[in-house]
């Protein structure tokens, strides 16, 4: 038994200014309608939660419920940071193959303030979000900088080739109708964007963005009573926490586990998150068409082209260079435009991703569309160890 | 008593921005990690209750001072002031950030880096723990040239 990709839908990416539930209800009743569906068919809506919505935000599941209008339908509301979607994808599904429902609705949708993330607001010393802005001014790009900085250090990239990565992507971006920018860029360009956090400059940092994206999930037996599209099938769902220790300085933390007793693991953190995605697929790297990898910086999306196996450690940077990552390339990534055409609206991130898995392997992403694409990873990872792999075929 | 000259400038008549994770010692800076009694992993902020290795059942973890020289992981800066609760120093000069390895701990911590910029660092190069003050007064770790 499998679970059936049956319908996707977004909101356009953006700086909107409007209330997140009209942007996840606006993505829900485009996937309903791509699916061929209703919403009182629905018979299990998972919201993934934002928290900078209050009260609504925290209980996703109910609010895109009520906004539909109430049917009974049961819910669920789960909050993962960034992997959000990925794990109310992962509810969903998990519901449909134990059998309890054959519909399944997945939400999620943010509105977000102007800036920088900043942790939620009062006073909470015990909260090492708070902490880390407080003692460090840590914001979230100083991390992603001292990633590309060991990058630079250890592989020897460099700036430019961080650059080719947003000029790539732009481009891809570009002719995406949901993504929020839209206009091409040269390298010039990105290298005279100011510096934000040594060495990542502006246009190498991913945006805070409005958005929101839904997919229907059914069972394959129900798409084939509705005669629903089994195109795409999802064929694997991971969301893997970290092994101890983990040797990675990850957000928002002050410093990584000690190895003082227990040696790393075989795979750091984000490497086990695709492997567990690809055991779970019976899949390797060199199946898959294309992947979507969450481009939180332009120098993240090489660390993550080398964590989902597509290049050895220190190569990604080699395989961005030749053009086999780009659009037309052998294996491109990002091919929706990635974060750097999105901005992040977090917890609808993730399920854009699968959005954009669709599309490519129904065939229908355009003017971006990979050549014959069977098979598509999309990875994330979560703050507070949460990771987020799925993979989708046709 | 009064204080010395060089425990002056450290800042240590500043209160700490946080109890209990590092100590001014005669102008002498140390972290504060935990260390698990049974199997000796390390933690810094400072871990109470339980041992998080999977393998281990630890409950008692004591203070251990860390290691105050490491090798830089990685570092950067932010080049505008960062958002509240930080509170950024007016005019504002970029806060510089390191990630240090302490060898014999096996972890890596982070901290803002003393009186130097990103220009003046790079991977692998040996930074010393000390202290300085936050821009409204109470004490933090930072690193430093040793």
């Amino acid at each position: 038994m499998s679970v059936v990709i049956a319908g996707t839908g977004m909101h356009p990416w953006g700086k909107w200014g409007r209330p997140f539930v009209e942007y996840g209800v606006a993505a829900a009743r485009a996937a309903l309608r791509e699916a061929g569906l209703e919403w009182t068919d629905v018979q299990f809506a998972v919201g993934a939660d934002t928290i900078r919505n209050g009260y609504p935000g925290f209980i996703a599941g109910a609010t895109f419920a009520q906004a539909l209008g109430w049917t009974g339908a049961r819910i669920a509301s789960c909050y993962a940071a960034c992997a959000s979607g990925a794990q109310a994808i992962d509810i969903a599904r998990t519901r449909i193959l134990a059998g309890l429902c054959d519909v399944a609705l997945v939400v999620g949708a943010d509105s977000t303030p102007k800036g920088f993330f900043r942790p939620v607001g009062g006073d909470r010393p015990d909260d090492p979000d708070w902490l880390r802005f407080r003692l460090l001014g840590a914001a979230n790009p100083a991390y992603f900088a001292l990633y590309a900085r060991r990058r630079m250090a250890l592989y020897g990239d460099t700036s430019q080739d961080f650059a080719a990565v947003k000029v790539k992507n732009a481009l891809a971006g570009s002719l995406n109708e949901a993504a929020r920018y839209r206009k091409t860029v040269t390298a010039e360009e990105v290298l005279a964007s100011p510096m934000v956090a040594a060495p990542l400059r502006l246009m190498d940092i991913c945006a805070t963005s409005d958005g929101g994206a839904a997919v229907v999930l059914v069972s394959e037996e129900y798409a084939r009573r509705r005669a629903l599209s089994t195109a795409v099938r999802l064929a694997a769902v991971s969301t893997v926490t970290p092994s101890f220790p983990n040797t990675v300085l990850e957000l928002p933390c002050f410093a990584t586990d000690s190895t003082a007793a227990v040696p790393p693991p075989e795979r750091a953190f984000r490497a086990s998150i695709a492997h567990a995605a690809y055991e779970e697929a019976g899949l390797g790297p060199a199946d898959l068409s294309f992947a979507e990898v969450y481009d939180l910086s332009t120098a993240l999306e090489l660390d993550w082209v080398e964590d989902v196996g597509l290049a050895p450690p220190g190569e990604a940077a080699k395989l961005l260079r030749a053009g086999d990552t780009a659009l037309g390339g052998r294996i491109p990534v990002n091919p929706s435009g990635g974060l750097a055409s999105f901005g992040e609206a977090i917890p609808a991130q993730a399920i854009a991703q699968v959005c954009e898995l669709t599309r490519q392997l129904r065939g229908t992403a355009g003017a971006r569309q990979v050549v014959n694409a069977r098979a598509g990873l999309a990875a994330n990872q979560g703050l507070f160890g949460h990771g987020s792999a799925i993979i989708a075929i046709t | 008593m009064l204080p010395s000259k060089r425990l002056c400038h450290i800042g240590s008549m500043a209160a700490p921005a946080i109890d209990g994770w590092f100590t001014v010692d005669n102008d002498i800076v140390h972290l504060i990690g935990t260390r698990c009694a049974d199997c000796r992993t390390v933690y810094f902020p400072p871990l109470t209750g339980f041992c998080r290795n999977p393998h281990c059942s630890g409950e008692d973890l004591a203070p251990d001072r860390l290691s105050r020289r490491g090798t830089v992981w990685s570092y950067t800066n932010a080049c505008y002031p960062p958002p509240a609760p930080f509170v950024a120093a007016e005019p504002y000069t970029p806060v510089t950030l390191a990630a240090v390895e302490l060898a014999e701990e096996g972890i890596v911590v982070l901290g803002q880096v003393k009186d130097l910029t990103v220009d003046d660092l790079h991977v692998g190069m040996e930074l010393e723990l000390t202290a300085g003050p936050l821009a409204d007064g109470p004490l933090v770790w930072m690193w430093g040239r040793p």
